[in-house]
């Protein structure tokens, strides 16, 4: 013998095996790849409810998001589609027009004080109505913090389920939005409001 | 940065499989595989940026094929009273030689597995073995040229 090569595997079960791990363990955070009519979605939930809704094409993709968690988060991520089941049906729902508001808890821990109050605040926004950020402002107690308001839905992790879509400029300007104008768009479209 | 856990596993899954296959053989590949990243995963945290994935988690799964042939010398029974399993395919060559592997003494073995089935240099296995590289390499030496007199043809 002159050599010792190492056993020949197969893939696929390695692949099977490292599925059954991810479906058995009890990571910090778990994630799937969810479609949707405004793009795949990064969905990420940790015990304590949804932490993270991404654009997949507007963040960097699937990696940054999952380093950014892991960084900001914990390390321990897994993709684990069965954890995201309530999330994925009720967006499904929800596009399909069958549903106006989310009840699936969310986890805030990724926001300070100020920023926290003006997201909750967003998220009681009701389907098919606007709001403005010097309201959004005012309700997280600080009337003139406009431009703070701006940049915490800005920062805002969860979009369309903390609905930032729904908060305009004054002047009913649509002002920007974390995944592109033509999303703010098609979200609002959908809730039948005028803009 | 420590990479999200579920990178790390589709990274490692293939070394992982592939050493634990020759370490304690196909049918039991799997229970060590769980084993060794849920051991993996709870110390995953405390790692520095920068560490050593692969010899790291190479070393868990060496500490996992370690407890299965402890566990199973002490399960031992005679081999008339094993149940027959039916054998779909021939054991290929060099499954055979990695069961030749699995019966060499501890170190030899050891050393040989997280060589040539883990892939870790000599001074990666003298770390995951806590001895000196100069013994990692003897001992991997020992268990080839032991493996090399029992597989060469009988005169």
């Amino acid at each position: 013998m002159t050599d010792l090569r190492p056993p020949q595997i197969d893939p696929a079960d390695a692949a099977a095996a490292a599925a059954r791990f991810a479906g058995r363990a009890e990571p910090d955070v778990a994630y799937a790849v969810v479609d949707s009519p405004v793009g795949a979605l990064v969905a990420a939930v940790t015990p304590q409810g949804l932490v993270r809704l991404a654009y997949e094409d507007f963040e960097g993709g699937v990696d940054e998001v999952l380093d950014s968690l892991a960084v900001k988060l914990s390390p321990r991520i897994l993709e684990a589609p069965a954890r995201l089941d309530a999330v994925r049906r009720e967006l499904d729902e929800y596009f399909a027009g069958r549903r106006e508001t989310f009840d699936v808890p969310i986890d805030w821990t990724l926001y300070s004080d100020f920023g926290r109050r003006v997201l909750q605040a967003t998220a009681a926004i009701p389907f098919g109505h606007t709001a403005t950020y010097g309201q959004m402002a005012a309700q997280a107690g600080n009337a003139k913090a406009s431009r703070a308001a701006g940049r915490a839905l800005g920062a805002n992790a969860i979009p369309i389920v903390v609905p930032c879509h729904r908060v305009i400029g004054t002047s009913g300007k649509l002002t920007g939005y974390t995944g592109g104008m033509h999303r703010k768009e098609a979200l609002l479209r959908l809730e039948g409001i005028a803009f | 940065m420590i990479p999200p856990f579920q990178r790390f596993l589709d990274d490692q899954r293939e070394p992982v499989w592939r050493f634990l296959v020759a370490s304690v053989g196909r049918v039991d590949a799997d229970d060590c595989f769980q084993e060794t990243f849920l051991a993996a995963m709870s110390a995953y945290p405390r790692l520095r940026a920068g560490s050593n994935l692969h010899a790291w988690v190479m070393t868990i799964a060496h500490r996992k094929a370690l407890d299965h042939h402890r566990g199973r010398a002490r399960r031992a029974i005679p081999v008339d009273a094993v149940p027959e399993v039916a054998v779909h395919d021939p054991p290929a060559r060099d499954e055979e030689t990695w069961e030749r592997v699995r019966e060499l003494p501890p170190k030899q073995r050891a050393a040989v597995l997280l060589r040539y089935a883990g892939d870790l240099s000599h001074a990666e296995v003298a770390a995951a073995l806590d001895c000196s590289e100069e013994a990692a390499r003897r001992s991997a030496h020992e268990g080839l040229k032991k493996l090399r007199l029992e597989m060469s043809p009988t005169p």
